[in-house]
């Protein structure tokens, strides 16, 4: 291995204090929390054109935006959610913040390449938002951007919203490099890879779905902006294109792109469980193994969102099995979080409400989701609100729900106070009931038969339109506690200390807020991470190694 | 309950190399050396474009197989100009070999004159392929085929245009007191690995586009 010695880039010239968040800094903490606010920001926004969804939803008619405002509204709210929200957080928020310190390195393996993802992703989002502004029309042919629609639709907004994606998806390989690099190579020396925290693997997966599939959907991008700047007919069948290669390609990216926003939640989740129930994590290879199968399987069940696309039987045959499959390794990481819980001295706070509601909430999204993945169902049920309510009870009590949890279980990490129990049981209470209100009535709506992505509606859904737009309302009322907690807690939180969690995961075992380099001398070598099981008060990590963890023996 | 294990953080020696954070707390900061993984993220980094060829690649595949050409439309292409190409490319790829190992033997005007001719071959084959462009009887929109056969090879021209720019870069880097020596030579390997990748990718693109 050679050393190199980097040029001491901008000495003196990075901002301390707060300025440094607004700058190219290349501390990978800093960095994960530009993510992070940055992703929060994006959801207010994403959340707000939910709003507007649900608002004209309320009645059958199209009466409180037009058609076209419609179709914008709903493309920029697919967009921002997954691309601005959830992908950035979960992957680059939590995972640059939390890699380094679970490998025992100091920082990334490419803190400059890291700063450049970050840094691409406030131009992608001014660039789609504004299109709204500028071009005259948003994109409106949905976050798919399936051609015919995304041909005919205005197109100066669709192809600002293909280089706002084109960015995007260049941000997040850069990411994936990164964590690829990061967890393989910078391991501290004497870490092993099965020692590892399951984030770790959760990322190590994501990662090489990133750089597997992310290139596809942007060359399907560019070939889909020849189309529309230049008039080549690849997917326009008045030119002798083909439409169905797109959705090919589209969702060979987008179909691993949901556990690109699914898997670091689960790595999170198998962080937080064992540390608030006093439990080593259950299974931990199998843990691994799964995601690992997760990553293969997910790479080869894309077509299931295309059986009503003119798919040959052998493909809906192929595609139906490799997707049924898929639910073992995911079932088989839900009993492994259920055994960890059972037993355990579970700690019932925020973090903890959020993930077991995330459990339950993906339990739902995941038996629909085998549903879905049966030809004879799906065809019922294709381009129906069965499939809005499958999906967000997949994304938003999957990840979202983790995400919230995350940021009660680290926030004492990141700022070093602690934030408010109250306010964020009122939020998990808020979010988890509006939540089921809002999506689960959509899975009756569409069995019987409502279309996604259209404003008017057959006045027979009004009522259960209803409820989902209340159930909107609570879960945008949820926000008003967490806004007040977060800016409460940084003037009178109660100050956290460097382990309020007795965790054994070593980005506890440094300061709250870590210095620099995370830790002042060398990084401990954490090779049991999950070996709780003792009373918290006898636990003296700093003296504990390897199995010694786990019986307590000093 | 913090484990500090003890070190001497702050005894760094005046010629220790800097770390990546410079000097923003100094006595926080460390004095290991931030190591280098750049060959690995350049290669998964190609994986990742490798992936986007291979994207390009299906779709083309799958245009073939179902979508029939109008009347009077044509997949025949010349094949004597591009399997010239072909050789050259490849040429061109063991003369980078060579500039590599004269470069590591510190032979460093060996090592520049292969990376010359590396060059030449490589704009050599640009210029066939802007031949071949204005040569064809066919143009980007005339039907899927032209569309997809501009496409690929376009998009692999730009690579080896990119290519050649950071061939000659780095032949420049090369010289006499230049950043490039015989043991700093990050910058010639990952050219030489770039370039390798988009000759292989070449290969296949003639295979599938020409000869299938």
């Amino acid at each position: 291995m050679t050393v190199a010695s980097p040029p001491s880039f901008d000495t003196g010239l990075q901002p301390q204090g707060w300025l440094k968040y607004f700058s190219f800094s290349l501390d990978h903490k800093v960095i994960g929390i530009q993510y992070l606010v940055c992703g929060f920001l994006f959801y207010f926004i994403g959340g707000a054109l939910a709003g507007v969804i649900r608002t004209e939803l309320i009645s059958p008619m199209s009466d409180f935006v037009s058609r076209d405002t419609y179709n914008e509204v709903l493309t920029l709210h697919g967009t921002i959610m997954i691309f601005l929200w959830i992908v950035p957080v979960v992957n680059g928020g939590f995972g640059n913040y939390l890699i380094p310190f679970y490998v025992g390195a100091r920082d990334m393996a490419f803190p400059r390449l890291n700063a450049v993802a970050f840094w691409l992703i406030p131009p992608a989002g001014i660039l789609l938002i504004s299109s709204y502004f500028i071009a005259g029309a948003a994109s409106q042919s949905g976050w798919t951007a399936y051609p015919p629609l995304s041909l005919t639709t205005p197109a100066a907004g669709q192809v600002v919203w293909i280089l706002s994606v084109l960015l995007l998806g260049g941000s997040s390989i850069f990411g994936g490099i990164n964590f690829i690099a990061t967890v393989l190579k910078l391991r501290r020396p004497g870490l092993k890879l099965m020692q590892l925290p399951m984030y770790c693997w959760a990322m190590l997966g994501t990662s090489v779905l990133v750089v597997l599939a992310t290139p596809v959907l942007a060359g399907t991008l560019i070939l889909l902006s020849f189309d529309i700047i230049a008039h080549t007919g690849f997917f326009n069948p008045s030119q002798g294109g083909n439409v169905v290669v797109y959705q090919h390609l589209f969702w060979f990216y987008s179909h691993p792109a949901v556990y690109i926003m699914v898997l670091p939640a689960f790595g999170l989740v198998s962080e937080i469980l064992p540390i608030h129930a006093r439990k080593p994590l259950f299974g931990y290879t199998t843990m691994v193994y799964s995601i690992m199968a997760i990553v293969v399987l997910g790479l080869v069940v894309w077509a299931h969102h295309m059986f009503t696309s003119g798919t040959p039987p052998w493909m809906r045959l192929f595609f139906t099995i490799a997707t049924s499959f898929i639910a073992v390794p995911t079932g088989i990481k839900f009993f492994n979080w259920l055994a960890t819980l059972w037993g355990g001295k579970i700690a019932l706070n925020s973090a903890v409400l959020f993930s077991c509601a995330f459990i339950f909430n993906f339990v739902f999204g995941g038996i629909t989701g085998v549903a879905l993945a049966q030809v004879p169902f799906d065809i019922h049920v294709h381009d129906t609100y069965f499939v809005v309510g499958h999906f967000h009870y997949i994304v938003y009590g999957g990840t979202v729900f983790v995400i919230f949890a995350s940021l009660y279980h680290w926030y004492p990490k990141f700022t070093g106070r602690m934030l408010n129990e109250d306010l964020g049981r009122l939020h998990f209470v808020l979010t988890f009931i509006g939540f089921n209100l809002c999506f689960a009535p959509q899975h009756w709506l569409g069995l019987n038969g409502m279309p996604r992505r259209v404003a008017e509606y057959d006045p027979a859904f009004t009522t259960l339109n209803q409820v989902s737009s209340v159930g909107a309302l609570l879960m945008a009322i949820s926000t008003v506690p967490l806004l007040i907690n977060v800016v409460l807690t940084a003037y009178r939180g109660k100050i956290a200390g460097d382990n309020p969690w007795n965790a054994l995961t070593p980005e506890w075992l440094t300061t709250s807020p870590p210095p620099v380099e995370n830790w002042i001398g060398e990084a401990p070598l954490v090779t049991e991470p999950y070996a709780y099981g003792q009373e918290p008060g006898n636990l003296d990590v700093s003296r504990l190694r390897g199995r010694d963890l786990w019986t307590g023996k000093q | 309950m913090s484990t500090t294990l003890p070190s001497s953080a702050s005894a760094i020696p005046a010629d220790a190399p800097v770390s990546e954070h410079g000097s923003l707390v100094g006595a926080e900061l460390s004095s290991e050396a931030h190591p280098d993984f750049r060959l690995f993220g350049l290669a998964t980094f190609l994986v990742a474009d490798g992936m986007t060829f291979a994207g390009f690649f299906a779709a083309y595949l799958t245009f073939k197989a179902v979508n029939p050409l109008q009347e009077g439309s044509t997949y025949e292409l010349e094949l004597l100009l591009p399997t010239i190409n072909t050789v050259l490319l490849i040429i061109s790829s063991f003369t980078f070999h060579r500039a590599g190992q004269e470069c590591r033997a510190d032979r460093m005007g060996a090592s520049r004159a292969w990376l010359l001719a590396t060059t030449v071959l490589g704009a050599a084959f640009l210029a066939g392929q802007m031949v071949e462009y204005f040569s064809l009887p066919f143009g980007l929109t005339d039907n899927l085929f032209a569309s997809t056969f501009y496409a690929l090879t376009g998009f692999h021209g730009l690579h080896v245009t990119l290519g050649v720019i950071c061939i000659l870069v780095v032949w420049w880097q090369a010289r006499r007191g230049g950043a490039i020596t015989s043991s700093h030579h990050f910058g010639l390997e990952a050219a030489e690995l770039y370039w390798h990748f988009v000759d292989g990718i070449w290969v296949i693109l003639y295979g599938i586009l020409y000869l299938l």
